[in-house]
């Protein structure tokens, strides 16, 4: 070896004999000389604390609060800070026994040594400044403030949602939830979460070993504050839908009230409703069991989910149907046998024959026969006929969701002819096979949603707004979809006949709808009592008011209630009277409704 | 070595245990679990181990430019099939498992370079041998630099060690430092300042001998120092038009002129408090409070010898700090008795990665050296470095094995 490489081979040796040196001298300093990183780790424990933002607030129409928030607190634990110590004072602070503390601390250590857990979720204000002293006795626990929802008036349950705890799948998949966080889980609760929510934030704050907070975490580097959710403004009439709610009172059923130049939905009462307030913090969960235990499925909300066959009232489309094709004008007249016509009898008496008009006020069973049959035969073949038909209902809306802010909408049924196909065979159907159709029974299926917004197109002579709640968020409407008109397949003019007709339901001497006409509103309207399998007829009723320039379009189920006159009728001639009006004068009829039982009579 | 080596896997595989442990998995089996998943990493690693030693020893030197060759074609691939992982494209992902080139590029270096400085008639004090070398050693550099993976590639810089060693001459190896000297300086330093800086020394250089002042003297020293002015003022322009910001940043980072807004400062400190905390014996295993309340990031990788110093404390961090030294100069003392230069130039390359990563990574820990994010060898968390560190070291075991074989 060269004396260089020897030399150098001493030098390599050498420099990796100092590095260790430096590293031990180094290591003996920080590990045994100076104490004070002993000291930074003892003071050094530090708890992460998420900032809850307060969720949005929600106002009607006319800026009436609907909900607010409350401040309440959380007792958290960290099982890992957990010291040894007095069950039994604890016991006292909390108003647990010592064997629940025990089970909840073993439920925590469960779910992580490390992580936080809820130890007691929302203890009372009082309890919280009693415990907020006596804390530093008990390392590893302290209190995390957040908000719960309150609701000042009550009304709008389904509308308005309720929020609850995230769900595994949902933490899974959006990282912004963590275990415990609150998420809107129905109504407007859920389609405007992401505004509504807010910005966590965390704050880190230094604690040392006795649990005492020992100022934030190097000068609040690493925090972010929460930021406010954002306030939304909905359609809703706080006043229109208290009062629906109250006519509904003991009634299975449904009123959805639109604003037919803008689509924006003014009521939407299902019935039987809850009281929101019951669906918010502690006592959620056991509110929640007894309601979705409730046979009368006060959560389910009929407005939006439930369908019926849409009945008489389905009459009217029918008629707009073969005024469009070309099948009928509004002079077309048919004979009518009264109750020995066949193959549909009719249960009203009148004179015969009738034109559309009439038709449309008497609501004449056998003249919508005559006029579906009409369309069905136009075709050679019914499949073409049908599609023809069935293509001027989808439009309307029918069989389809209108995906706007609306949840869990139902699409209802306009069945394909392929489901007659399967039903009779290829060939095997006809215009008699279907003609329940002609009458609004059968097979299809509607929401009272769908049956507003039909009412709404024929008050605009034939186009509608997507039906939905949200008025403004931050001055702006966040989906401008919601302003584009969408215009069916019939024109304004065959529309301004069926008006004429829904006219004559409430004024014509023969309507079926005019022992509730009004003095100084000119009300449109169509009844409707539909057959069902569930027990009597339901009463419906669809409606917009006043006839020139609308400002109001109502539909009414009320379920198995009788005639489509008797119930659904007044109760949407008062939605429409209290909506115009301010005020409602036939405090007789108003009183009937409210006081009638139909759930338990 | 190889009972060495052992000693460190299984020191890292009990502390990555303690720096991830939780009361919810507590088998040290568990798969889901980075000391489950090392415990594969372990007994795959023996395999490859073995695998070296099975390897005819003539392969190594008769294959490495072979191997060299391909591992740059993979580092090209890497850059365009790569998928990034904290914010380097360094990784073929293979199903749930991914794999980083970069670190078997070091191997292939290694092997390269031994077999170029090996070749019989090779004079480092050329130019041209320079420069070749220079290209082994700064191609693969280049190609992690481009995947981002600046920590990986700074490695490389530990070649210095074997050129040294081989006989590169003092002048090449003083004007290398003095241009890394200079270029820190560039980026840390006011311009005027540095300026007036070198303008000093070159006056004082001039004055301080008295009796060599000849003119040619003076001249040499104002062209030097002409020279280091039109080299800072490139650097400069270097930095500010030529790389890109997120590159700026990270320099900027390394030399501590930018407040890091990643956090590597407080990485450190929680990382000097972890290990100081500790005291003489430790606070015993699993029983660190530091690592176990996440103070320290990467504490199963890059960290983890905070883990060893607050767990087993200055006994423990000694121990661990001692072995690797005994390896090392295990390593070159062996490299010395090869009767190849190849062997005895490869054994070199292993020891000088290993001292780098060694003194690079635990010196951040304890706050000595600057903060890089590179694995500490055998110790850390992690598939592909400890593959590529177990590859490395078991062909120079097999080498050594043969040493009298290979003429």
């Amino acid at each position: 070896m060269k004396a260089q490489d020897e030399q150098r081979k001493l030098i390599i040796i050498g420099l990796i004999l100092l590095v260790g040196v430096v590293f031990i001298g180094r290591l003996f300093y920080i590990q045994i000389i100076d104490k004070s990183y002993l000291l930074s780790a003892q003071n050094n424990v530090v708890r992460v604390i998420t900032q809850y933002p307060a969720r949005g607030l929600v106002y009607d129409r006319h800026g009436e609060l609907l909900v607010y928030n409350e401040a309440a607190f959380d007792l958290m634990v960290i099982p890992s800070q957990v010291t040894a110590f007095d069950t039994l004072e604890f016991s006292q602070l909390i108003g647990l026994d010592r064997a629940e503390i025990k089970d909840r601390l073993v439920k925590a250590k469960n779910y992580s040594m490390r992580k936080a857990s809820i130890f007691e979720k929302q203890i009372s204000k009082e309890s919280f400044s009693f415990f907020k002293e006596k804390l530093h006795k008990f390392p590893g626990f302290y209190v995390q403030s957040r908000t719960l929802r309150y609701y000042p008036t009550r009304i709008a349950a389904h509308t308005l949602g309720y929020i609850g705890e995230v769900d595994r799948s949902t933490i899974d998949s959006n990282s912004y939830y963590k275990s415990g966080d609150y998420i809107g889980i129905s109504g407007l609760e859920n389609s405007y979460e992401e505004y509504l929510r807010g910005q966590k934030g965390v704050k880190r704050v230094l604690v040392d070993v006795f649990g005492r907070e020992k100022g934030s975490f190097q000068e609040g580097r690493f925090d972010s504050s929460a930021v406010k959710g954002q306030d939304i403004y909905i359609s809703i009439d706080a006043k229109l839908q208290a009062y629906g709610e109250r006519l509904m009172t003991n009634k299975k059923g449904s009123i959805v009230a639109i604003e037919p130049s803008t689509g924006e939905i003014l009521a939407l009462v299902s019935s039987p409703s809850y009281d929101p307030n019951l669906l918010v913090g502690r006592i959620r969960s056991a509110n929640y069991q007894m309601l979705s235990d409730d046979s009368l499925q006060p959560l389910f909300n009929r407005a939006l989910s439930a369908t019926y066959p849409p009945g008489s009232t389905f009459k009217s489309l029918n008629a707009l149907v073969a005024l469009q094709e070309g099948i009928s004008t509004p002079s077309t007249s048919y004979y009518c046998q009264g109750t020995a016509t066949a193959p549909i009898k009719c249960s009203h008496y009148h004179s015969t024959p009738l034109n559309m008009y009439r038709a449309i006020e008497i609501s004449c069973n056998p003249y919508f026969w005559q006029t579906f049959r009409s369309i069905m035969v136009s075709r050679s073949d019914i499949h073409d006929a049908y599609n023809i038909w069935r293509k001027h209902a989808l439009s309307f809306g029918f069989g389809t969701r209108f995906n706007s802010d609306l949840f869990n909408e139902s699409k209802g049924f306009i069945p394909l002819p392929d489901y007659y196909d399967k039903y009779y065979g290829k060939n095997g159907w006809r215009a008699m096979t279907i003609r329940s159709l002609s009458i609004g029974q059968g097979e299809i299926l509607a929401t009272p949603l769908q049956l507003a917004n039909f009412a709404s197109i024929i008050a605009n002579r034939g186009y509608y707004y997507k039906p939905h709640l949200i008025r403004s968020i931050n001055d702006s409407i966040p989906d401008p979809e919601f302003r584009e008109k969408v215009v069916t397949t019939i024109s304004p003019v065959n529309c301004q006949v069926v008006v004429e007709g829904m006219s004559r339901v409430m004024d014509g001497p023969e309507g079926t709808g005019r022992w509730y006409r009004l003095e100084d509103i000119a009300i449109c309207g169509k009844t409707g009592t539909a057959e069902n399998p569930h027990g009597k007829d339901h009463s419906i009723f669809v409606s917009f008011a006043p006839k020139d320039n609308p400002r109001i379009a109502v539909a009414v189920v009320v379920e198995n209630s009788g005639f489509g006159a008797t119930w659904a009728a007044p109760i949407a001639t008062l939605m429409i009277e209290k909506y115009i009006n301010g005020e409602v004068k036939r405090l007789n009829v108003e009183e009937n409704m409210v006081n009638s039982n139909l759930i338990n009579p | 070595m190889a009972g060495l080596y052992l000693a460190l896997v299984l020191i890292g595989w009990i502390n990555i245990y303690a720096a991830v442990y939780n009361e919810e998995h507590r088998s040290i089996f568990d798969l889901s679990q980075n000391y489950g998943r090392q415990l594969v990493w372990i007994v795959t690693s023996m395999a490859l181990a073995l695998f070296a030693l099975v390897v005819d020893a003539k392969f190594y030197n008769a294959f490495s430019f072979i191997i060299y060759l391909s591992m740059l074609i993979i580092l090209v691939a890497v850059l365009f099939l790569g998928t990034t992982i904290s914010g380097a494209k360094a990784w073929f992902q293979l199903g749930s498992f991914s794999i980083q080139p970069s670190e078997f590029a070091k191997v292939a270096t290694a092997l390269a370079l031994a077999r170029y400085l090996g070749t019989m008639d090779i004079n480092l004090k050329s130019f041209r041998t320079q420069m070749n070398t220079a290209l082994i050693i700064g191609v693969p550099i280049a190609l992690i630099l481009l995947e981002n993976d600046t920590g990986t590639a700074l490695m490389f810089i530990g070649f210095i060690i074997v050129l040294f060693r081989e006989g590169i001459s003092s002048k090449v190896m003083l004007t290398g430092l003095c241009l890394v000297i200079l270029s820190i300086l560039s980026l840390w330093l006011d311009r005027l300042l540095l300026i007036g800086i070198l303008a000093g020394i070159a006056i004082i250089a001039i004055f301080v001998k008295r009796r060599g002042r000849t003119l040619k003297r003076i001249l040499f020293i104002v062209a030097l120092l002409v020279l280091a002015i039109g080299y800072v003022f490139a650097v400069d322009f270097v930095f500010d038009h030529v790389l890109e910001p997120h590159q700026q940043n990270r320099l900027n980072v390394l030399l501590g002129i930018e407040d890091d807004p990643r956090g590597i400062g407080y990485n450190v400190n929680q990382s000097k408090i972890a290990i100081g905390s500790g005291g003489f014996f430790g606070k015993g295993f699993l029983q660190g409070t530091q690592t176990k309340f996440d103070f320290v990031p990467e504490q199963s990788t890059d960290f983890i010898f905070c883990t060893v110093g607050e767990e087993w404390g200055f006994l423990g961090s000694t121990l661990v700090v001692a072995l690797y030294v005994w390896l090392i100069v295990r390593i070159i003392l062996k490299a010395e008795r090869q009767r190849t230069s190849f062997s005895r130039i490869y054994g070199y390359g292993v020891a000088s990665i290993l001292f780098t990563h060694f003194m690079i990574n635990i010196g951040m820990t304890i706050g000595v050296t600057p903060v890089i994010g590179i694995p500490l060898p055998f110790l850390s968390y992690g598939g592909s470095c400890l593959w590529a560190f177990t590859i490395l070291l078991f062909i120079f075991i097999k080498l050594d094995s043969k040493r009298l074989e290979l003429i």
